[in-house]
């Protein structure tokens, strides 16, 4: 392609990128900017200092050392998360892309992706009401007499936001594990069979390494925006199941904190962004 | 034998995905004011209280209004992504093309609450529906680009340059040509675009201002135990809206890949 | 004068050299194909021609304009693609009709003219059928009809019959052929089988690596070609040591002979003969008259029904040399292992430089 093609790729490409850029790179910039300011009630001090950072990280009286709890907390829910919605997910890419016929494959994919796309607000409230102290799953096990009063601690715990949350998250695993099964070459399998493999051991030693990018996939692409969430926390997280965005949110809103918030978002990016760093270092070898 | 328990856990994992949507008809018909079991007996008088709830038409013609110009927008952004990466190779691309499709992983608290800033303090503006709107567009394009990617990709690079040897300009050849053919692409993109703004919650509780949208209100509504059957009978006519323009949508993916004479075979993503 | 000219035209992309000083005259009403091997570079010269492809030196002339800064929709060529890219949303007819949107013609005279091309190409009646209903031979005499209803002064056809099985191959050869007699436009084909080319032209440029290595005729470049790998190319020949010594010529393994200068490519004194399989006999199978006979062993043998090849092995001679012989009813087949005698003509060799 002569340089003409290259300028006319350019130009066609600007207008997106430059939105992007617009609307992504400079508004993150201006929240890593503003995470250096302080806000005393209602003036915004633009000396830059570091005080938030200190504050967040190092004072023990600051919010009853939320922020560290919170961050801690949410890491936690969010690696469960992810684990429990790449495990659960795995069995049904495989399916889907071993078992099912080439033209039926779409119809299930879009069968698995359509919760994902509808009222997310409502659906979470739903396992508010399927977890309830007289939700549907106390009830049945009320009615299968295997308890003999509700369970409480359903709703209202870190547990209730992983369930939630791994059920939210669900096509979002199943698709990229999917896509790296379907690219694995089929003649290969046969031929692991060939050579003297069963199923299961065709399976370890060729189908998973080969899947592994789409899993890594998975894990990023779960991981990652869960941190974010603060829905779910507070619909069915109760005081224990809080997360770090619940405290970015209520610096926005509530306490009307926007440096401290901005502190607290860049802190969370970083440990997100750190943690998927080192994950990715780790998983290189089954990746490349 | 083993492919048997497979399809077990499959069903059951399915079923447990549809789980909750499939409460939400069963208590917005229900005539009881608390949503728990047991059920009070059929109604319909929650969806009749939607009719003639004035906040509530408020808030879906703003939601309406954001959904359709981000998508559009986003998918005319997305438009001009797809093409630039099937149709030209230059030095960089993988970058900008990361760069667009990152808001597909960042958590949107941090899309919400780095535009609010931008609008608050830096630019001093008041908060309103197009901030939303341009945090949608932000969040809509990565979509919009992996929908038609598809479409531009299975594109044959000699369908256009035929127009071009046959006579007709750049543009003609674009419109007469291209156009069509990923026309499937664009409306399916343009359908889940819609969607993804019309259910989008976290980001417009940020920038909506004083008009809230659809999501707003509802979450609003979950506060008040009053209100949560109008939110049930809301929700089922919203999911029925997303399942009807979602399967538009696929058809019209599915009908583009037909035209282009290329091979089914995956979802959206 | 000549209709296409070009003169010194070079193309890279980025670091690579993809045309090499492409000097080319086509005349008017010729059939020529560009021949050459995969990846030399006859798509670009093609697309160079039809302006998909600018030129970063050199000039080319279409009908003595020069092209530079012409677009595709303003030159008097029309192509038929490798990938034939009809359009999969419109019928033959509005395929075939496309090119004609932008003509001053009125309604019943675009008509009159899609019905006409389309019965040229044998499709008459297809015109409302979708392209994906279609085989590939339609589909390519579709893309055919859709170029020439536009009455360019150069048809450019890129591989056109690389995807047709051979039935289809050699009917469309001989259709290809026909349409360029009834219409009278110039073809520019370009083709990796030499076959093809030999078949169909008037006449032919073999292209190694981005330059050209000779333009002839079909049958100067098979009995004269310009240089060994142009030899190689079209069909097979045998390559020989030999030494040229006082206009005498030793053949290693076949003995000395005397040639005319004609038959001399090139230099002389450390040389190397070539041979065509055809141009020698097995004379066990067929004796020939006047011939020179050189004596080997037949290390293999290949039998094709209607031919037989030999790979015979000369004494003093490294590997061996391939001697074709015709099929004819009882004629025999000789054995491997078996001593051979073989006739060749001197008026057959060529002597190229070492
Ligand atoms: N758009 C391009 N960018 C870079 N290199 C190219 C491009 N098109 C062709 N080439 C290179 O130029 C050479 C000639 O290509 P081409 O003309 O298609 O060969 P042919 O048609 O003879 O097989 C090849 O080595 C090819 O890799
Ligand atoms: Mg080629």
């Amino acid at each position: 392609m002569g340089h003409g093609e290259t300028s006319k790729g350019w130009a066609l490409i600007a207008p997106p990128a430059l939105y992007a850029l617009a609307l992504l790179a400079l508004p993150l910039g201006a929240v890593v900017v503003l995470s250096f300011f302080t806000q005393d009630f209602l003036t915004l001090d633009t000396t830059p200092t570091l005080e938030n950072y200190r504050i967040v990280l190092t004072d023990p009286g600051f919010a009853g050392q939320l922020p560290r709890t919170l961050l801690v907390r949410s890491v936690t829910i969010a690696g469960l998360v992810t684990v429990c919605t790449v495990l659960l997910a795995y069995p049904v890419a495989y399916y889907v892309s071993f078992h099912v016929a080439p033209e039926r494959k779409s119809l299930w994919l879009f069968l698995i992706t359509i919760p994902f796309w509808t009222s997310y607000l409502v659906r979470v409230f739903l396992w508010k009401v399927i977890l309830n102290f007289d939700g549907v799953v106390n009830r049945t096990l009320l009615n299968l007499g295997w308890i003999d009063e509700p369970i409480r601690a359903f709703l209202y715990s870190p547990a209730a936001v992983v369930i939630t949350l791994t059920h939210a998250f669900a096509p979002f695993a199943i698709l990229p594990i999917f896509v790296a099964l379907e690219k694995i070459d089929r003649p290969l399998l046969e031929a692991s069979r060939d050579l003297g493999e069963g199923t299961l051991r065709t399976f370890a030693r060729v189908t998973l390494p080969l899947s592994m990018p789409g899993v890594v996939a998975a894990v990023l692409i779960v991981f990652i925006p869960t941190i974010g969430d603060y829905v779910t926390p507070r619909l069915v997280g109760g005081p224990d199941g809080l997360m770090i965005a619940n405290l970015i949110q209520s610096q926005f809103g509530r306490l009307s904190n926007a440096p401290m918030g901005a502190t607290l978002a860049v802190i969370a990016m970083a440990s997100v962004g750190l943690i998927s760093l080192l994950f990715v270092l780790a998983t290189r070898r089954w990746t490349r | 034998m083993s492919r048997r328990w497979l399809l077990l856990y499959v069903v059951l994992y399915m079923a447990l995905l549809y789980a909750p949507i499939a409460l939400l008809p069963i208590f917005a018909f229900n005539d009881g004011q608390v949503i728990a079991f047991p059920l009070q007996g059929f109604s319909t008088r929650w969806f009749e209280g939607l009719w003639t709830n004035r906040t509530l038409h408020s808030a879906l013609w703003n939601s309406l209004v954001v959904a359709v110009i981000s998508s559009v927008l986003a998918v005319v952004l997305g438009i001009c992504a797809a093409r630039a990466s099937a149709r030209y190779a230059f030095r960089g691309q993988g970058a900008v093309m990361g760069m667009i499709m990152v808001p597909l992983v960042l958590p949107e608290i941090i899309v919400g609450v780095s535009v609010l800033i931008v609008v608050n303090t830096v630019l001093g503006l008041p908060l309103g529906l197009w901030a939303v709107i341009a945090a949608h567009v932000l969040i809509c394009t990565p979509f919009a680009v992996a929908v038609l990617s598809g479409a531009f990709q299975s594109l044959d690079p000699a369908m256009e340059e035929a127009a071009r040897d046959l006579g007709e300009t750049p543009w003609g050849a674009f419109r007469t040509v291209t156009l069509p053919l990923v026309a499937p692409g664009i409306v399916a993109s343009l359908l889940i675009c819609f969607t993804i703004s019309l259910d989008e919650f976290i980001i417009a509780f940020f920038l909506t201002g004083a008009s809230p949208t659809l999501p707003v209100y509802i979450w609003g509504l979950l506060r008040f135990p009053a209100d949560l059957p109008i939110v049930m009978a809301l929700g089922t006519l919203l999911v029925l809206a997303s399942i009807v323009l979602l399967t538009m949508a696929e058809i019209f993916r599915r009908r583009g890949a037909a035209r282009a004479g290329r091979k089914d075979s995956g979802g959206f993503l | 004068m000549s209709l296409i000219d070009l003169s010194g035209v070079q193309k890279w992309y980025g670091e690579y050299h993809a045309l090499r000083g492409i000097d080319l005259q086509i005349a008017a009403g010729e059939f020529f194909s560009l021949l050459g091997p995969s990846g030399c570079g006859k798509t670009t010269l093609l697309r160079t021609i039809a302006g998909f492809e600018g030129i970063d030196a050199g000039t080319l002339r279409i009908d003595g304009l020069d092209m530079r800064g012409v677009t595709p929709d303003r030159r008097p060529t029309n192509m038929v693609f490798q990938s034939y890219a009809i359009f999969p949303h419109l019928t033959v007819a509005q395929n075939v009709a496309y090119g004609l949107r932008r003509t001053a013609d009125g309604r019943e005279e675009k008509a009159r003219r899609v019905g006409e091309a389309l019965e040229m190409v044998g499709l008459g009646g297809y015109g409302g059928r979708r392209p994906h209903e279609l085989s590939g031979g339609q589909r390519q005499r579709v893309a055919l009809a859709r170029a020439l209803v536009l009455r360019p002064k150069v048809l450019l056809l890129d591989e056109p019959l690389s995807a047709l099985d051979r039935k289809m191959r050699e009917t469309m050869q001989s259709e290809l052929r026909r349409l360029q007699r009834q219409v009278g436009i110039t073809f520019i084909l370009v083709t990796h089988d030499q076959e093809e080319a030999l078949i169909m032209s008037d006449r032919v440029a073999v292209m190694f690596e981005g330059a050209i290595a000779q333009v002839a005729s079909p049958q100067a470049l098979y009995s004269r070609p310009a240089d060994r790998r142009v030899a190689d190319f079209l069909g097979a020949m045998n390559f020989l040591p030999a030494e040229v010594r006082d206009g005498r010529v030793e053949i290693a393994g076949l003995g000395a002979c005397e040639v005319e200068p004609e038959q001399v490519i090139g230099a002389g004194g450390m040389a190397e003969a070539g041979m065509r399989p055809e141009a020698m006999t097995m004379l066990d199978v067929q004796p020939g008259e006047g011939l020179r006979e050189a004596a080997g062993t037949i290390a293999d043998r290949a039998y094709y029904g209607d031919m037989t090849y030999y790979m015979v092995e000369l004494p003093g001679v490294p590997g061996h040399v391939t001697v074709s012989m015709k099929n004819r009813p009882g004629s025999a087949v000789l054995d491997v292992g078996a001593p051979a005698r073989i006739g060749w003509d001197p008026r057959a060799v060529l002597l190229f430089p070492a």
